[in-house]
């Protein structure tokens, strides 16, 4: 059971925005890595993805999720050339807030698949605001060594969103 | 106009870097974007459909005579 939890790396999106966020170069010294991230987009809609990507892949990604709003929930499977089961506010949501997404990736140094799993939630003080729990997939045994979050089509992180990233140990 | 940017932070040495999406960068992320729009449209509508059929549902219930509670214990 891992019972040690250490900061990695961390980022504050400063004025202007950001189209992705990556933290590269990860060391493989740990057993796990718990990604984690506020952000919000300034794309003109309520609630929007955010995409999920590792070793800069466009490939071998699937998930499964349940996602819901208080109002109706719906579950759904992906296969796609990023994980995008996860979701943050848009420029339509309530000003100033920021979503929460936290990824948990066990053995992320193994020769097998790489499993995910994680949790998403639009924070909104008002009418609309969804939660996704979600497992995903990357079909790859390659060692993670970077990972990666993209603000979908032309869409930025703006600015204060965060993002961190954490090493995991068994020992 | 310039690209959007991308900010990569280096694990091993700390090292915050802003750097300008390539064009075949912002057209991967354009594509991304229209596939996940098509997905999200999917979900809402089977999500609305099933919302739709409940209260379908509830209302023939309630046509039959039944009342709000006994609709509401069908389903516990």
């Amino acid at each position: 059971m891992a019972n040690t939890m250490t900061l990695i790396a961390s980022s504050t999106v400063g004025s202007g925005g950001t189209a992705t966020i990556s933290f590269s170069s990860i060391p493989s010294t740990y057993t796990d890595l718990l990604f984690k991230c506020s952000v919000r987009t300034n794309a003109g809609v309520t609630v929007d993805n955010i995409f999920f990507t590792v070793n800069g892949s466009g490939t071998s990604y699937s998930g499964k999720m349940v996602y819901g709003n208080g109002a109706s929930a719906v579950s759904s499977t992906s296969s796609s050339t990023q994980f995008d089961s996860l979701i943050q506010p848009g420029a339509s949501s309530t000003t100033s807030t920021f979503g929460s997404t936290e990824i948990y990736i066990p053995n992320y140094t193994s020769s097998n698949y790489k499993s995910f799993s994680a949790d998403s939630v639009s924070e909104n003080n008002g009418t609309t605001a969804w939660a996704i729990l979600s497992a995903g997939l990357w079909s790859n045994t390659s060692a993670i060594t970077s990972v990666t979050i993209t603000a979908p089509g032309s869409g930025s992180f703006i600015a204060a969103s965060t993002a961190y990233l954490y090493g995991i140990k068994n020992s | 106009m310039a690209n959007p940017i991308r900010l990569e932070i280096n694990c091993e040495t700390g090292v915050e870097s802003i750097i300008e999406l390539t064009d075949a960068e912002v057209a991967q992320m354009e594509a991304d974007r229209v596939a996940a729009e098509a997905r999200k449209a999917e979900e809402d509508a089977a999500a609305q459909a099933a919302a739709d059929a409940k209260a379908s549902a509830q209302a023939k219930l309630t046509a039959l005579g039944l009342t709000a509670d006994e609709i509401a214990a069908l389903s516990k």
